[in-house]
């Protein structure tokens, strides 16, 4: 038997024989002091980080961009120099209040341009090493000394996301209804139970009590706080259960989530078209979420995050082809507000490879500075989260 | 530990040496832990008829699967389209999602009924060892080549023919890169643009296996001369995930080496390999403490094969994986030293390799009977299996198992699915079984008939999403 499913089989079998305290029980004791919240959202298929946060105080921005770029007069501006794309403008009084911040030229130092590979590098957060077999938000639940609880990281996605794999338990669920044996539960939960397979009874321990944690905590059917307009999309669908599960305080410390569709080869549009759209939605939810937080926005960072950036120059289709640096935002009441990093030009010699937005803040500088500053965890923690790298330097972000 | 194992197995054999003990009495536990282990779970009244014929017998024709009339289940397959002539971009994605609905289809409808059993259950296995994922780019196009002409012919082949085969896959050059890998200027033969057009291709190796009809690729001419440079993807991972494991010996030099070797491994504009001198690095390249000369061309690579696949590393790491796949996630050393140097002894004959695990004690020791965890796969193949239940159309089945977390074709990373329990155990996945178990048992997945009545609904829920039914 591995080290993990012993010390999961232990624990549960001290739960089993009632000296553990249940989830209800943490949770209620974590009520009092309210958790730091780290909710992670993944912008697959590299979202172009040049028309999402433009510089549009870069002549070379609009030279190359002959009929994508968004003109100066459309951007929602920030700084005199970045502005939001106009569909962004739902995030405006987010950067009014200076609960957002902007981290630009941000990326991987690994060179791929393979949406594959560099997701991958970005969620196990060990670029150019294939083999790390674990996500880097798991292992944050890994070196907190919480007892292990699979409400503490929960993916609103099919399939558990490479960042939240490990051996730290975690859900990934559809959504909060849909979280439940749909047959004969009783039969099934006695028929684990009484098992003297201690893994699998353990595992099923896990299910019920999070699935029974989960029906009186959450299982009210869920009205968003007033002025909370989610989109009607399963991403919209996902932040409002994200939201529904940091409201019930059911011990979410790492929330994750994604949406897809960034890819823009051809026609990816200005102002209106295709990338419009896709920010139009993102934008809505991500006001939507920080509005339903409310006052919990305060204990919440919200940090967006795409596998890489697109080229500078436009291509003959009117798209953009896959390039190097991008931008993420953090969004909380802990940010500093703001636009963060260097910012290294778009003119030909500050180009990665001559032709992309040059990276100067390793994503890990991001993650690691909200998993310490704002989650809790000691720097010395860093290294294994983020291991193998050495690099690491606060940009400024949180707190 | 290993001792007390033999020992245990000992005293259920009756003949010495490795050898499935007298066919006639073996005991039903024995007998099920066979059919558990060497295919995708027994069906009612298989292990009656594996008695009758004698085990020894039944292993022998499923060791070669080419004996066995497998009519029934091949006419149960789906038909594999062709991409659409003059399709546009957004067309090719839609048939390329098709595509690997179709094959995925496929897999689990020759997985329930073929009876080759043990090759579709290496199948499994050497793809995962191989793996590529659909979801990039092109190589949803190259699948069915990839499965049926490049993987299946060879689980019981020797490994050299089969990673020679792997290495010159379209599917696998273009998941991995390698078609885009070429020589620093500096490293090219001045004289080569010459042969640029010059296809050399060793005569019998590889034509029969070029796939028809055509997925369509733009020539490599086409691809932007930037960036066109050495590209270490695939030969970091022949020698870390194929070959020699990544404690294999090898260092961050013979990696780049290797990749020197495969450069010009390319695609053709019809989607077939080719290798292409212009691109080759033509100078003298050391790869785990072998020379190989200056001048060479596609041999360069083949070399490289011929050193891979006769390294005890190699050996070892195989024999790990299959023993792991076969036997328990962390089976037995002892066990392994020996499919290792059968390994060797065999230049790698891998029916010789998997008979030396299946006929082993170890194989049959009780300690390891349920022991392994079962893949999304592999429950919702035996669920149906046991249930004999008729599937018209598996596409429920392909459903299920992206709920489950284990989409097939569609694992990103080129590791591959995990064969071990802590991937597979958890909450979620526990909650997703008990509901495929469910909603299998009452009836009501479309395409799938039942046999049992729905009187007994309850009890097959049940029986599928039991503690037991999870492990083989």
């Amino acid at each position: 038997m591995n080290r993990r499913l012993f010390l999961k089989s232990g624990a549960m079998a001290m739960l089993s024989l009632g000296f553990a305290p249940s989830f209800l029980g943490r949770a209620a004791a974590a009520a009092g002091a309210r958790r730091k919240l780290l909710i992670a959202i993944f912008q697959r298929g590299a979202v172009d980080g040049l028309n999402m946060i433009v510089p549009y105080g870069e002549a070379d921005y609009y030279r190359l961009r002959p009929t994508i770029a968004v003109p100066r007069d459309a951007v929602v501006d920030l700084d005199g120099f970045f502005g939001l794309h106009p569909a962004m403008a739902p995030l405006k009084p987010l950067w009014d209040n200076h609960s957002l911040a902007v981290v630009h030229a941000c990326g991987s130092p690994d060179n791929t341009r393979s949406h594959f590979d560099a997701q991958d590098y970005m969620e196990s957060a060990t670029p150019g090493i294939k083999a790390t077999r674990d996500g880097w938000l798991n292992r944050y639940l890994q070196v907190s000394s919480e007892p292990p609880n699979p409400l503490r990281g929960i993916a609103l996605a099919r399939t558990m996301p490479r960042s939240l794999e490990g051996s730290a338990p975690a859900l990934a669920i559809g959504s909060v209804d849909e979280f439940g044996v749909r047959g004969p539960a009783a039969a099934f939960e006695s028929e684990y139970a009484g098992s003297s397979d201690r893994v699998l009874s353990a595992a099923s321990n896990d299910a019920f009590a999070a699935m029974r944690t989960l029906r009186q905590a959450a299982g009210a059917p869920y009205t968003p706080a007033t002025g909370a307009d989610y989109p009607t999309s399963a991403f919209g669908r996902a932040l409002q259960e994200i939201a529904r599960l940091a409201k019930a305080d059911v011990g979410l410390e790492v929330a994750f989530t994604e949406l897809g569709n960034w890819d823009h080869h051809v026609n990816e549009g200005s102002t209106t078209g295709q990338i419009a759209t896709r920010l139009d939605e993102f934008a809505r939810g991500l006001a939507a979420l920080a509005m339903d937080l409310g006052d919990r926005l305060a204990d919440t960072v919200i940090v967006t995050m795409s596998e890489f950036g697109r080229a500078v120059a436009e291509n003959g289709n009117g798209g953009t082809d896959h390039g190097h640096g991008n931008a993420m935002m953090v969004i909380g009441g802990n940010v500093r507000g703001g636009v963060h990093g260097r910012w290294p030009g778009l003119g030909e010699p500050h180009r990665f490879e001559g032709r992309d937005l040059a990276i100067t803040t390793d994503f890990r500088d991001v993650f690691g500075e909200i998993v310490t500053a704002h989650m809790g965890a000691s720097r010395d923690s860093l290294s294994r989260i983020f291991p193998g790298y050495r690099g690491a330097t606060a940009p400024g972000v949180v707190g | 530990m290993a001792a007390a194992v033999a020992a245990a197995a000992s005293a259920e054999l009756t003949a010495a040496g490795p050898r499935i003990p007298d066919p006639g009495a073996p005991d039903n536990a024995s007998l099920t832990h066979v059919l558990n282990r060497l295919t995708f779970g027994p069906r009612p009244g298989d292990a009656e008829r594996v008695r009758m014929m004698g085990v020894e017998r039944w292993l022998d024709e499923q060791l070669h699967p080419a004996r066995i009339d497998d009519g029934a289940a091949e006419a149960m397959l789906p038909q594999l389209g062709t991409a659409p002539d003059g399709a546009d971009q957004k067309e090719l994605r839609q048939f390329a999602r098709q595509q690997i609905i179709t094959l995925a289809s496929e897999k689990l409808l020759r997985a329930m009924y073929s009876e080759r059993q043990l090759q579709e259950v290496l199948v499994d296995f050497w793809f995962n060892h191989f793996n590529v994922y659909a979801g990039k780019g092109r190589t949803a196009m190259f699948l069915p080549n990839y499965d049926h002409d490049v993987i299946r012919p060879h689980v019981f082949d020797r490994f050299r023919d089969l990673l020679e085969a792997d290495a010159k896959s379209p599917a696998m050059l273009f998941y991995l890169d390698n078609w885009l890998s070429a020589a620093e200027e500096a490293n090219r033969d001045a004289g080569s643009g010459i042969r640029d057009a010059r296809v050399r291709r060793r005569p019998g190796r590889f034509r029969s296996r070029i796939p028809d009809p055509a997925p369509r690729v733009p020539a490599v001419a086409k691809q932007k001369k930037r960036g066109r440079g050495l590209n270490e993807n695939y030969g970091r991972e022949l020698l870390e995930l194929h070959t020699l494991g990544v404690d294999g010996g090898y260092t961050q030099q013979d990696v780049i080496n290797v990749a020197r070797a495969f450069t010009g491994w390319t695609i053709d504009r019809g989607g077939h390999f080719r290798f292409v001198a212009a691109l080759h690095d033509t100078g003298e390249k050391m790869v785990l403490g072998h020379r190989i000369k200056a001048g060479g061309g596609i041999e360069d690579g083949e070399q490289v094969l011929d050193i891979l696949a006769s390294h005890p590393a190699t050996a070892h790491h195989i024999a790990f994986e299959l023993t792991q796949r076969l036997v328990s996630d962390e089976p037995p050393a002892a066990l392994v030293e020996r499919v290792a140097k059968r390994f060797l002894e065999t230049k790698g004959d891998l029916r010789e390799v998997v008979k030396t695990i299946v006929t082993s004690p170890e194989f049959l020791a009780p300690g390891v009977r349920n022991a392994k965890f079962k893949t999304p796969f592999e429950l919702v193949v035996s669920a149906v299996r046991t249930t004999g239940a008729a599937v018209a159309d598996a596409r429920p089945f392909v459903q299920t198992l992206q709920q489950l977390g284990e989409p097939l074709y569609m694992c990103q990373p080129p590791t591959g699915y995990h064969d071990t329990a802590d991937a597979w155990v958890s909450a979620g996945g526990l909650v997703t079984r008990m509901n495929f178990a469910t909603r299998l048992a009452s009836g009501n997945m479309p395409g799938v008939t039942l046999s049992s009545g729905a009187s007994d609904r309850k009890d097959v829920a049940l029986q599928i999403g039991s503690p037991e039914f999870q492990r083989h």
